[in-house]
């Protein structure tokens, strides 16, 4: 009889999982946004010193988790597994990244989602007793995900009022050993299409599923919003996270006094010019990684859902005219008494 | 959810913002004009100062257009004026040149081969093809309808 699961798709912990650890970084731009004295590292620039920016986005990876592990104080043998992932094509970020360290890796790619994947996935390895400690990592660089989904830097186009801005920054949890913050329960999302084919606007394309999730989570767990101090989602931008409030509010599950979201958080959305918000695996990641977590342990937050959202798209399937498929993994993370 | 796939599109139209029509057009007009008008001048330089014939400005304007707009694009400035300018820095020629200057910027660190050289035309590449295509097409036609008249 398995006593974890709780409902269509969510697992309760036996113990909450600690995070023992955290390191977030950020970029330039992100350095003069709101949340710039949360994170633990400012890069100077795009390049950080490397030749290229993928090698600047696996130098994210790693540092992030270099730091986590030092202030874990623990080696990378104490890790039993890390899961990463990164938006660039065969996550080269996490794979180029992590490869000095010598901690046993397992991939992951969930699009923006893939910092509550991971999470999610490095908690259930530390509650089964498969790990007594794991890491979850994930980056992304708005240089290498412009080239790569879109068009060069240089290139002068315009970007419509939907569009959103890639977070240049990285996140890395060290989970196990003894924290007053902790994992304890993770609601894992469905992949829903709303049929969506504007790959201008992902977090009109994203929406669908966190409602999805969270809707899911709500049912699964008995909780209401008023369980939680904030609802957080990741990078739905000021057009998704409208929608969201809206269709979860005629769905009875008023979320429009503590909803956040990341993509609005970590950049200033009158002078910062990002259109509609940040968006990236980097913007969850180090808006959770930095901000959220010193809000978990020392101050205003208790309890928090956290809402990876990523929308499963390729610059191929967009091209083919196929729409934009949306994926949502939420995890409970709160401060342990 | 209780929406279809058409019904939430037509949502999300509703919920999205829309482009800011009028200001995009009046600075599309403006920098446009403006880019029209520096060409002009350049020209009026040439036939007037340099004695070149009209036929001979032309292209020399053109030349001059297309360094200017490959050097913006190689100081950084291009893509800052492209942001508000939009159709206005699109459409001339200096659009041109910045579509094949700023992929071959970004991708020479992939090799000279099959980076710069190989993906300088992924934005330009339809145009000349279909431009080329176009013109020969045309040009056929011409030659055809002057033998039968």
């Amino acid at each position: 009889m398995n006593t974890k699961r709780m409902g269509s798709q969510t697992v309760r912990f036996s113990s909450p999982v600690p995070i023992l650890a955290s390191a977030s970084i950020g970029g330039k731009k992100e350095g003069e946004g709101p949340l710039r004295d949360s994170f633990d590292i400012l890069m100077p620039d795009a390049e950080w010193n490397e030749e290229t920016w993928e090698k600047t986005e696996s130098k994210m990876q790693k540092e992030a988790l270099r730091l986590a592990l030092q202030k874990a104080d623990c080696k990378a043998e104490d890790i039993h597994y890390v899961l990463a992932g990164d938006l660039l094509n065969q996550c080269i970020g996490a794979g180029f990244g992590l490869r000095e360290l010598g901690i046993p890796f397992y991939g992951v790619y969930g699009a923006c989602s893939t910092m509550v994947e991971s999470l999610s996935l490095a908690s259930m390895l530390v509650d089964g007793g498969y790990a007594d400690h794991a890491a979850a990592v994930t980056s992304s660089h708005f240089c290498t995900a412009e080239r790569q989904y879109r068009t060069p830097l240089e290139y002068g186009g315009q970007r419509t009022p939907t569009a959103q801005w890639t977070v240049t920054g990285a996140g890395a949890v060290v989970l196990g050993g003894r924290s007053n913050v902790g994992v304890t329960h993770v609601t894992t999302g469905k992949i829903v299409d709303m049929g969506v084919k504007d790959p201008n606007n992902m977090g009109g394309a994203m929406a669908p599923s966190a409602i999805n999730t969270i809707k899911t989570h709500f049912q699964d767990t008995g909780r209401g919003p008023a369980d939680y101090d904030y609802i957080i989602t990741g990078d739905l931008g000021t057009v998704g996270s409208e929608i969201l409030i809206e269709l979860l509010g005629e769905e009875g599950y008023d979320i429009s006094k503590n909803h956040k979201d990341c993509g609005c958080m970590i950049f200033d959305g009158d002078t910062q010019d990002v259109h509609a918000g940040g968006s990236g695996c980097g913007c969850v990641g180090s808006v959770f990684c930095g901000h959220i977590l010193k809000e978990l342990s020392g101050g205003a937050y208790r309890r928090i859902l956290l809402i990876g959202t990523g929308a499963l798209l390729s610059p191929t399937t967009s091209l083919q005219g196929e729409s934009v498929p949306g994926i949502a993994h939420a995890a409970v993370i709160e401060r342990l008494s | 959810m209780e929406m279809n796939q058409q019904e939430y599109g037509d949502y999300l139209n509703q919920v999205s913002p829309n482009s800011k029509l009028f200001k995009d057009m009046l600075w599309a007009f403006v920098v446009g004009g403006i880019i029209c008008t520096i060409g002009q001048l350049i020209s009026n330089f040439y036939m007037d100062n340099l004695g070149l014939n009209e036929n001979d400005a032309k292209g020399a304007v053109s030349i001059t257009m297309i360094f200017l707009g490959a050097l913006l694009t190689g100081l950084n400035l291009y893509h800052k004026i492209a942001k508000h300018a939009g159709a206005g820095t699109l459409v001339p020629i200096t659009g041109f040149a910045n579509a094949i200057v700023s992929p071959a910027m970004e991708f020479k660190r992939e090799g000279l081969v099959l980076g710069l050289a190989a993906k300088m035309f992924v934005i330009a590449g339809p145009v000349l093809v279909y431009g080329i295509t176009a013109s020969v097409a045309v040009g056929m036609i011409s030659l055809i309808i002057k033998a039968v008249m």
